[in-house]
């Protein structure tokens, strides 16, 4: 199969400030602002950006992507590390601000998502740490009065060989020796080890990160603190978008202790509508406040909307040719399928979700000579710094993100949000306020993974061979919200650019002759609940549909289900080597998990899936199998076993990709069966943790993880975890007693409902 | 003005009797390792003892814990690491590591009055502390490790 559109993520090496929304983003080297980085550079030595090395030894790293548990902050010093040949004891993280110099090399901004970050960062790191290995060797040997050719370094010294002489890092950044600042073509210049030279990367040294998580003395947004600091509670509309505030009266609120005032946001970034903000000197002041205060809105018009408007809408949009732009198109499907012995149609459904990190969304802004600051943890800091500026009106390069750990991400701190109504609430009362959402602010204003719709159909030649294949993928685009050109993807119809965000996994790499994938945007969806990226993104719905319409193929062609993918998986033409390892991957998550080679109780069943998430340019070849028992009388299942095969390449940390992977297909099993965030009349019905309902520790079930690693590239590992799971579950149920499911989250009744039919 | 022992200090706080212990111990005393995650008690990560009991800190008045003895995350190892901090590092338990101060007072709340639980026990002791990030495998291996720590301590 040829793909017209590969994606090339050179491509995505934007220029941010060309955004639409006319955002120039992140400040400059402005007089009075000073960064992280700036500060450590007295006395230190800095061969790059990308850290400093102390008088006395300690290594910082300056993590430009967001640590949300993820322990990439961690992964970076392990990369530089190991071309520094430093003592990893001596290793520290640093999160600087919004400074563009902080940049992904190859994004090119402060953005972490995708499951980019070490697979992005691995060059840059590396020959940041090279270049501060040579300048020390040159510097250390002059030192020693010894020929730089004859030295080497290990664990933060410099070695040389024949005398048995030794000078240490600290010692050579001391005495002042280096100083040399490497360009970028004195970078390019540098030979980088080979795999086999490795001694850091590889082990599963302990993360930087975890120690200070363990006795409270992480710092996290929330966390933020400044004198004289108000606080802040938002009191969010009974809609998620579009309503206005008509009367805000505050004289209840009046009579609060501490209450200071009530804030209606004028946000001209539109990323909040109908806000305000009850503003008081102590938390529980603004709480309370909040309640008392007595606001009538206008609910706007997506007050009516509801989960099974945008299926309907959905299902109109899907129903017309001329709906969509093309993501994918090989060959003649439609004659393909008119031409085959056996067509299956079939429609999957995935229901709204949150993100519900645990650290509720929260921001800390102030003004202090001419500069705003504001404090949060963030995911996307350039383009989050970018809204604050916008909201208050100022120019971005007066504007400090300062970043901090993230008590979860997930996607849902890639968005905005959290810094409107601090910055606007600081402007109204003249004084810092820190903003907090209450849990349910948080649950009923998320920027959710969007309903989706898809619709595929397949033709079967006699031979049971899959000959072609229609994909439509209904929902809201939460990249194309963003407003950044760079991120869309042109469609192979020429019809206008796509959000490639919604239909990735689609593009997947099993030969089949003819096939085509159309990406609709659902307009109602993408207004009435604005969406953002969920852990995993689309490959977390279009394998869903994917994996379960092949097994539902393999079925109608009397085939096995590994046998029917392991032969489409052969490798021709762009799917060289990729479709090879993916079915390396499967080969080894089914052959651990006894498929086919246990006996399994009464009503159980063993269901595969396999993934290439995130991208096709970003793939980790991913296999999963599910064992689970149906109880045939209700439609209760219980999922026994998770068995997951991941071929990632270079293993940069493997107990930190072994930690990723147990949480991703936790993940991966919380949403495919306990997490679910209706609409109504307009409003997400989630409050609390009562009712959006994320995996306990009594519902886990048995993992059984490969890490299958080589010297391919780093690839990512926290989110292709997640989008197997549920296919291969529902691929079991389907084994253990005959119950198609084709909705998530799966439901006891949906199985029940389906073993009659 | 209310007067609260929290870890072992006397601690005059300027807030109203209602205010959740939470918002006390957060901002008024600004000991950030408790955290609040959803002020309802349905999550677990502003779990602090009082009078050696595991409580959800939100949902406790401060009022009510005049006069009794709070111990927080900073304050459980008195001094040096609990053996329960030393097995989460050790078994690299947190992710974003938001909900693990709670875990951890969670935890030693078990092992104080059980430093043999079984599995069982610790699921069930520990089912309201939701984790996001789901690193629940490794808090069950974590509790195991400090617990047996506990008992060889002890001699036992």
């Amino acid at each position: 199969m040829t793909h017209m559109n590969r994606i090339d993520l050179r491509r995505r090496s934007f220029l941010i400030g060309a955004s639409a929304t006319g955002l120039a983003f992140g400040y400059a080297a402005v007089q009075g602002v000073t960064g992280i980085s700036d500060a450590l550079a007295a006395n230190s030595f800095g061969p790059t950006t990308w850290y400093s090395i102390a008088p006395d030894g300690k290594i910082t790293v300056m993590v430009g992507k967001g640590e949300m548990g993820q322990h990439v902050s961690s992964a970076m010093a392990q990369i530089v590390a190991e071309e520094l040949e430093a003592d990893w004891r001596m290793m520290q993280i640093s999160l600087p601000d919004n400074d563009p110099k902080y940049n992904d090399p190859v994004l090119g901004a402060l953005l972490t998502g995708g499951s980019w970050s070490v697979r992005m960062n691995f060059d840059a790191m590396s020959r940041a740490g090279a270049a501060g290995r040579i300048t020390l060797t040159e510097a250390g040997a002059a030192m020693m009065g010894v020929p730089a050719g004859e030295c080497r370094a290990a664990n933060s010294q410099v070695i040389h060989g024949k005398t048995g002489k030794k000078v240490s890092y600290a010692k050579i950044v001391a005495a002042g020796k280096a100083n040399k600042v490497w360009t970028p073509d004195g970078l390019k210049a540098i030979k980088l080890k080979t795999p086999d030279q490795y001694t850091l990367i590889g082990h599963s040294v302990p993360q930087l990160d975890i120690p200070s998580k363990t006795n409270g003395t992480a710092k996290y947004g929330i966390d933020a603190m400044v004198p004289g600091m108000l606080y802040g509670k938002p009191v969010v509309p009974p809609v998620r978008y579009g309503a206005t505030v008509k009367a805000v009266d505050d004289s209840a609120a009046k009579k609060v202790k501490g209450f200071v005032k009530a804030v209606m946001l004028d946000d001209g970034t539109k990323t909040t509508s109908g806000w305000v903000v009850a503003v008081a000197t102590t938390y529980e002041g603004a709480k309370k406040a909040a309640e008392a205060l007595k606001i009538e809105y206008d609910p706007g018009p997506y007050a009516k909307v509801n989960d099974q408007t945008l299926i309907d809408e959905a299902k109109k949009l899907q129903a017309s040719d001329g709906s969509g732009q093309l993501f994918v198109s090989a060959g003649d499907p439609a004659a393909a399928i008119g031409g085959a012995a056996k067509v299956l149609e079939a429609e999957y459904l995935t229901s709204i979700n949150i993100h519900a990190p645990l650290e509720p969304m929260n921001a800390l802004a102030y003004e202090q000579g001419g500069v705003w600051h504001v404090h949060t943890g963030n995911q996307f800091a350039s383009r989050t710094g970018g809204i604050a500026a916008a909201a208050l009106g100022v120019d971005p390069k007066h504007l400090v993100l300062h970043q901090y750990f993230m008590g979860g991400g997930f996607g849902r701190r890639l968005d905005a949000d959290m810094v409107v109504p601090a910055v606007l609430a600081a402007k109204a009362v003249g004084k810092p306020v820190k903003v907090i959402y209450a849990r349910e602010d948080d649950m009923a204003m998320d920027f959710t993974r969007p309903l989706t719709y898809q619709k595929v159909k397949a033709g079967l030649d006699a031979d049971g061979k899959l000959i072609g294949l229609q994909h439509d993928v209904v929902c809201a685009w939460p990249t194309a919200r963003w407003g950044i050109p760079a991120f869309l993807t042109p469609s192979v119809d020429k019809k206008g650019p796509l959000d490639s965000f919604t239909v990735n996994g689609a593009d997947f790499w099993y030969t089949v002759p003819n096939h085509k994938v159309r990406a609709i945007l659902n307009e109602l969806a993408q207004n009435a609940t604005p969406s953002g990226q969920l852990r995993s993104v689309a490959p977390g719905w279009t394998f869903w549909a994917v994996e379960s319409m092949l097994d539902e193929l393999a079925h109608a062609a009397g085939k096995d289900p590994v046998d029917f993918r392991l032969a489409m998986l052969d490798g021709a033409g762009a799917n060289a080597m990729g479709a090879k390892k993916l079915a390396n991957a499967l080969r080894t998550a089914v052959g651990r998990s006894g498929y086919g080679a246990v006996s399994l109780p009464k009503n159980s069943g063993i269901g595969v899936a396999c993934v290439s998430a995130q991208e096709r340019a970003t793939a980790t070849w991913t296999a999963c199998t599910a064992q689970v028992e149906v109880n045939p009388s209700n439609g209760e299942f219980k999922v026994n076993k998770l068995t997951l095969a991941m071929d990632l390449g270079t293993v940069v940390n493997p107990d930190g990709v072994k930690a990723q992977i147990e949480g991703s297909m936790l993940w991966g099993m919380s949403l495919a069966l306990f997490e679910k965030a209706p609409l109504e009349n307009g409003a997400l019905q989630v409050r609390n943790f009562d009712g959006y309902t994320p995996m306990r520790m009594s519902q886990m079930p048995d993992l059984d993880i490969s890490i299958i690693s080589n010297n391919d590239p780093a690839s990512g590992c926290g989110e292709p975890g997640v989008t197997v799971i549920a296919p291969a579950i529902a691929n079991a149920i389907f084994n253990a007693v005959g119950a198609r499911v084709r909705s998530l989250p799966i439901t006891a009744d949906a199985v029940k409902a389906a073993m009659k039919a | 003005m209310l007067t609260l022992t929290i870890n072992g200090q006397a601690k005059q706080v300027d807030a109203a009797d209602d205010t959740p212990l939470l918002w006390v111990i957060r901002e008024h005393l600004q000991m950030t390792g408790t955290k609040f995650g959803c002020g309802a008690g349905l999550c677990g990560a502003c779990t602090v003892h009082v009078d050696g009991t595991a409580v959800r800190s939100c949902q406790t008045a401060a009022k009510d814990a005049v006069g009794k003895k709070i111990v927080t995350i900073e304050g459980l190892g008195g001094g040096k690491p609990h053996p329960l901090q030393v097995a989460w590092v050790e078994e690299q338990v947190p992710q974003c590591g938001y909900c693990q101060s709670g875990q951890i007072m969670q935890a030693a709340s078990l092992l104080a009055k059980n430093p043999d639980p079984t599995k069982q026990e610790i699921v069930e002791h520990m089912d309201g502390n939701l984790c996001r990030c789901m690193t629940y495998g490794r808090i069950q291996k974590a509790i195991i490790r400090a617990a047996a720590d506990i008992r060889a301590r002890s001699g036992s």
